[in-house]
């Protein structure tokens, strides 16, 4: 089963190679993670889309906790969390296909960011599941390029992490 | 008062209590050893390789409970040092290790004897850090070395480049640190430890199952008292050996792979496991599927990570095993009536344990004339002193002295469980023995094992540490030789030695002084004449080539399933 937790971790050197390492050694999959500075001076969060059961999850958060620079885990597997993810997406478009790339662009609320006479460019924001939607839509008129940053997620409520 | 970083560095590990460190000098710490020159409240052992001096500061820790501290030169020197740590790591020993490195502007430039140290040695370390100026110094140190000796212990890497090392600054070392990150939960929950002893109280069939978590959290006597006032039976692990007097009738000695027929009968069959700093290790648990089917399993340990980690687990308590052993002492006192109705209870399952215990003890056939390895344990435990410190390398003789000899008192033991480092343990001697000079520190190994760092003979000569090394000769690499008789059907690929080595000769061009037994009536006398010297010493027993450990799980069977005589 595929879960996504954040993790916030101090700011420091090599955390980014700890987290890895901590995966990657233990046999631990990564779907996607993303990693970028907070709004608290010195912390960063890292969103990571793993996947395994029960137990692997439990060993996932209590070997993430037990990395000196990881301050909290936030398991959001229970679906209390919105979760987003944009896509930068190269697409063929000449003649019929142009109309029919932007009718997809407008169902999906996405832009078109970059356009020559062969080709838009699309930048696509939603939940995971959405931005796979409309590459299977665009898919068939001819992919050139894509680029996901991988999910990001935060909780639902007036709470922040720490209150 | 201004002092360069190398100085400051100095300054902290004298803060930290340090007296003892072993290191081997090089460029990038060149500023480091020029300050050691006059700097005489640290004592400087310079090992003949840097990871005999890396294991020499796990021995030092091993022996002491305090943070072992080794120091490498960069590049190769730090390189060295890994195997060393990775075994401090796999057993959770406190070990500040500090490496030189490049200038920082040359850091990342391929430049000479640059290695990322702390790249190659991040799955291996509790944690790392790399110093990139001199006022971080102190604080890094502060912080490396609690967090060695915190929580789980664990080796600590401390990467310290030259020019930090020159660079002039102020030395205040703060009083205590906080690490935002950091926070081991030492104090087991007051109600787990309730539902604890009420668990123990309504089981028929419990046995304390220890680790070596025990040994490192100061918790034996605590143990010895719970195990008695419940009477409870007590099995541990190779690194909880020592945790719990294995003269004590309630003492089932070790389990596993190579455990006693007792132990692992009574895990098999037991009702409710108490574990307790320990792991559930494949070595200890065999097929994990089959293993104590009918066991409830009680679990105490300060790493929540160990909890759930190959078993399920009925009950967890996350905490210091000594805190919470006190207080399921407390909690047991507070029902001394239902104590005393509990062990009567537990009448048949004394009975069961007794008749393993008599059915199958730990046993070897003596012979008159070829040296039993089984046989010369025994001796060297009646022949040396009570507060003996016994270091062992890894294999067959490691297994026969966990097995033979008995250990009463933690920190007797010292032993690479996890990593099962070959090589570990003559420099683990020799930190033991400079951590206390007047105790005799025996080493016992194999003759494959031995050799692996044999150079530090001359660093015992040179420093004056009489380590008794008690070599078990078969001339093979005897545990894989084992394994080869029988899984492999006796084909022996590589694993015999071929050249006899005459370490009389070898002890004697180290300035040492070397014996040799090759008949059973000679073992006593060899260990009375190497015990009487003052120097080290090389005992060279020449043992039965294809002596087995036995019982032996066989890797992937149950616990049951022992071999016993093969």
């Amino acid at each position: 089963m595929q879960h996504t937790i954040s993790v916030i971790v101090e700011n420091d050197f090599g955390v980014l190679s700890r987290v890895a390492t901590l995966f990657s050694g233990r046999g631990f999959n990564i779907d996607s993670l993303s990693v970028a500075p907070t709004n608290e001076e010195g912390l960063s969060r890292m969103t990571i889309v793993t996947r395994g059961d029960a137990q692997v999850l439990e060993q996932i958060n209590k070997q993430l906790y037990k990395l000196i620079d990881v301050l909290k885990v936030l398991d959001f597997t229970d679906g209390s969390a919105i979760e987003r993810e944009m896509a930068l997406i190269k697409v063929a478009a000449e003649d019929d296909a142009r109309a029919e790339v932007l009718r997809i662009v407008d169902i999906f609320r996405a832009k078109i960011i970059d356009v020559t006479p062969k080709s838009y460019t699309i930048e696509a924001t939603g939940n995971p599941l959405k931005i796979d939607a409309i590459l299977e839509l665009l898919r068939p008129l001819g992919l050139k390029e894509l680029v996901r940053t991988g999910s990001v997620a935060i909780g639902r409520g007036a709470k922040g992490w720490n209150g | 008062m201004k002092m360069n970083g190398a100085r400051i560095m100095l300054e902290c590990l004298k803060k930290e209590g340090v007296d003892t460190i072993f290191g081997y000098p090089g460029g990038t710490v060149i500023n480091l050893y020029d300050e050691l020159y006059s700097f005489k409240e640290i004592h400087h052992i310079l090992p003949r390789h840097e990871q005999a001096g890396t294991h020499a500061a796990d021995g030092y820790a091993r022996a002491t409970g305090r943070v072992g501290v080794a120091l490498a030169t960069s590049g190769p020197g730090a390189t060295n040092t890994v195997t060393a740590i990775a075994t401090a790591y796999m057993d959770s020993i406190p070990m500040v290790i500090i490496t030189g490195q490049v200038p920082t502007p040359l850091i990342g430039n391929d430049a000479f004897q640059e290695v990322d140290i702390i790249g190659i040695t991040r799955p291996c370390t509790k944690h790392s850090f790399l110093i990139r100026n001199v006022k971080d110094i102190a604080l890094t140190m502060k912080k490396a070395f609690y967090i060695a000796r915190s929580g789980r212990p664990g080796p600590v890497l401390v990467d310290f480049p030259k020019d930090v090392q020159m660079a002039m600054g102020e030395f205040h070392y703060p009083e205590t640190v906080e690490i935002r990150g950091y926070k081991p939960n030492l104090s087991g929950h007051p109600r787990q430890v309730e539902k604890a002893v009420a668990m123990i109280l309504d089981s028929r069939r419990p046995v304390l199952y220890v680790g070596g978590g025990a040994v490192l959290g100061e918790a034996a006597e605590a143990l010895t008292t719970l195990a008695r006032t419940l009477s409870v039976p007590v099995t541990t692990t190779l690194m909880g050996l020592g945790a719990f007097p294995e003269c004590d009738d309630l003492s089932l000695g070790m389990l596993g792979m190579h455990g006693a027929y007792c132990a692992n009968m009574a895990m098999t069959h037991s009702d409710l496991i108490i574990a307790v700093g320990a792991r559930f290790d494949d070595r200890v648990t065999g097929k994990l599927s089959t293993f104590a089917p009918h066991a409830k399993i009680i679990h105490i340990d300060v790493d929540p990570t160990s909890i759930k980690k190959n078993v399920r687990v009925d009950l967890p308590i996350v905490g210091d095993v000594q805190d919470v052993l006190q207080k399921m002492l407390i909690q047991a006192d507070k029902n001394s009536e239902k104590v005393a109705a509990f062990i009567e209870t537990t009448a048949t399952w004394h009975a069961d344990i007794t008749g393993w215990k008599e059915k199958h003890p730990l046993s070897y056939h003596q012979s008159s004339t070829i040296i039993k390895p089984q046989y010369v344990i025994e001796k060297l435990r009646e022949l040396s002193d009570e507060d003996a410190i016994i270091s062992t390398d890894v294999g067959q003789h490691q297994m026969w002295t966990a097995q033979f000899f008995k250990f009463n008192k933690p920190r007797t033991l010292l032993t690479s469980g996890g990593l099962g480092t070959m090589g570990f343990g003559l420099p683990a001697a020799m930190g033991a023995q400079a951590a206390f000079p007047n105790r005799q520190v025996i080493t016992i190994c194999g003759d494959g094992g031995v050799q692996m760092n044999i150079q530090e003979m001359a660093t015992l000569v040179q420093n004056r540490l009489p380590v008794k090394i008690v070599i078990l000769n078969n001339n093979f690499l005897g545990m894989v030789r084992q394994w080869q008789e029988l899984f492999f059907d006796r084909r022996y690929s590589s694993t015999c030695m071929e050249l006899p080595i005459d370490y009389i000769k070898l002890a004697d061009a180290y300035g040492a002084k070397g014996f040799v037994a090759n008949k059973t009536d000679e073992v006593e006398s060899v260990i009375l004449a190497g015990f009487k010297e003052d120097g080290p010493v090389i005992m060279d027993f020449r043992i039965a080539r294809e002596e087995k450990v036995l019982p032996m799980v066989p890797a992937g069977a149950s616990l049951n399933e022992m071999v016993l005589n093969a």
